[in-house]
């Protein structure tokens, strides 16, 4: 029996976009299959916001083409954005309006049929645990329930792809673990997600695969285990001349030896993400 | 042409959170031209013949219906500047004409109620006008082209002090200008050629016409269509290039 051919989500073509003088995107080409879940990593600035704003349809690009699931984002570009749900960085919820009128307007928005906007907004509610809340006037709510509003609004239309750009910035550690889960549970229910973030342990946590992004360059692609071993298991930290300097090493035994014989102060932990785009390019991540 | 009517009902959701207050400063200005202008100034004054409250009235409605046209520019900016909510129709499957559809017919609502005000305020001060057809089909018009001019220069300006600027500069000369107060007819050649040309002039004269039980001239319709018509395509054009 023939395998099922998996499909394309994502789609950038030599993707390139600028800015008056400043080069924001450099020809990025990547695939994101359907049902993945894929991170876009790296530091402000670096490019993340302006691929996400290209393929929802809030920026143009200067060249190169996008697609999502087939759709070209500015030929088909109704077409495309029927695809696609989308929460931004910033909150733009209308806060003066209730919870359930913010996603109401959004089902309208989407040609959705009364009844259809009802059961959506009342399922959706209960999913992101605010059913309670509907009611109330969203600035009622806190910096994590809002979120997890703008969340429910992406998916109301019942889009087959997620894009979350930097979905947890700004909140506490806790709400962040909460995101995460929901993040991973509308995965699991067929949601294609493209998420950008900066903390590199929301991309290990969530990722299937990720991609690193420094100055609008796409520096690499992959899973995230397979491009942390290509470093190594374990980092070994030290201070030379008050300068740090980390070793990669297979096992923890060998670091161990290592840092035996290297004077003044030191730590092992596991390789990280952080390690790999530092190796990749010589800057941090945030 | 999907859409827009999601627009209209969330300029509407808004407008009632806060419709007394909205109410109440619709009627501020339209209360003190009254006092002021009409009974300060014109009690025993007569323009043309007609009692100068008679003749101020449909003036007012004119310029009212022109301001509160305009003013959905201002709640477009901070929609746009602030709560970043116009994203969320740009990632929407719709078409910048349903966008700009929605924004201008709630204009044209604003509108309504502010010359709605205006003619409840004359009637409480005894001036009785004729509200005809012709009257509610200038205003309308008039309120459908500066809602159309706001919808493209809310997306022109950068910033909310580019938009007070335009009121002053554009909104005030034209609101005390076009003939509200005044005959343009008592001004100099020159400037009556100039006034000609501003659609205010063409609003306030065909709703006075109208109030006062005379035949409107239909050259000024034609005009407020024609301008109206160049605005709301200027309005889709604009929205539709409104991004980085």
């Amino acid at each position: 029996m023939a395998s099922r051919e998996p499909k394309l989500a994502v789609e950038l073509r030599n993707l390139t976009k600028r800015y008056r003088k400043v080069q924001a995107l450099k020809r990025i080409s990547l695939q994101v299959q359907e049902g993945e879940l894929f991170a876009y990593l790296g530091p402000n600035g670096s490019g993340k916001t302006t691929t996400i704003r290209i393929l929802v349809g809030l920026t143009k690009a200067t060249s190169g083409d996008a697609f999502l699931n087939g759709y070209h984002v500015e030929r088909d570009s109704i077409h495309a954005k029927r695809q696609c749900g989308y929460v931004p960085q910033s909150l733009n919820l209308d806060h003066e309006l209730t919870v359930e009128q913010n996603l109401d307007i959004h089902g309208r928005l989407f040609n959705m049929s009364r009844r259809k906007r009802k059961n959506r907004i009342a399922y959706l509610l209960h999913y992101i645990g605010l059913a309670d809340r509907a009611r109330s006037p969203v600035k009622e709510l806190s910096g994590g329930m809002r979120r997890r509003v703008m969340i429910a609004r992406a998916l109301l239309h019942e889009p087959r792809i997620l894009f979350l750009d930097e979905p947890t910035v700004g909140l506490d550690p806790a709400i962040r673990r909460k995101i995460w889960a929901l993040i991973k549970r509308i995965q699991m229910d067929g949601t294609t997600i493209f998420l950008t973030t900066h903390y590199i342990e929301e991309a290990e946590f969530l990722a299937d695969r990720v991609a690193f992004l420094s100055q609008g360059e796409l520096i690499t692609i992959g899973q995230p285990q397979d491009l942390m071993d290509s470093l190594g298991k374990w980092a070994l930290d030290t201070v030379e001349n008050e300068q740090m300097k980390t070793f990669y090493f297979r096992s923890q035994e060998e670091a161990r030896q290592h840092a035996s014989v290297h004077p003044g102060p030191f730590s092992i932990r596991r390789v990280n993400l952080e390690d790999v785009f530092i190796s990749l390019t010589g800057r941090k991540v945030a | 042409m999907r859409g827009w009517s999601a627009v209209f009902y969330r300029e509407i959701l808004i407008l009632k959170t806060k419709i007394f207050r909205q109410l109440a400063s619709m009627s501020v200005m339209p209360l003190l031209y009254i006092v002021a202008f009409g009974y300060g100034l014109g009690n025993e004054m007569t323009v043309n013949g007609v009692p100068y409250l008679a003749f101020l009235i449909p003036g007012l409605a004119a310029m009212s219906s022109m301001i509160q046209g305009f003013n959905i520019a201002s709640e477009i900016n901070i929609t746009r500047f602030y709560w970043r909510v116009f994203e969320e129709f740009q990632v929407a499957p719709i078409r910048s004409i349903a966008y700009v559809t929605g924004e201008v017919l709630f204009g044209v609502t604003r509108a309504a109620m502010g010359v709605g005000i205006i003619t409840g305020l004359a009637w409480l001060f005894g001036i009785r006008l004729s509200y005809n057809f012709f009257f509610w089909l200038a205003m309308v018009m008039n309120a459908f082209l500066f809602a159309s001019l706001a919808v493209s220069l809310a997306m022109l300006v950068r910033s909310h002090a580019d938009q007070a600027l335009l009121v002053n500069f554009v909104i005030t000369p034209m609101g005390f200008l076009g003939g509200t107060f005044f005959p343009v007819e008592k001004m100099p050649h020159w400037v009556q050629i100039l006034l000609e040309y501003l659609p205010i002039t063409h609003a306030a004269k065909a709703m006075r016409a109208a109030a006062l039980g005379n035949q409107p001239d239909p050259e000024s319709y034609v005009v407020l269509g024609i301008m109206g018509v160049m605005f709301f395509v200027l309005a889709v054009i604009c929205v539709s290039q409104a991004k980085d």
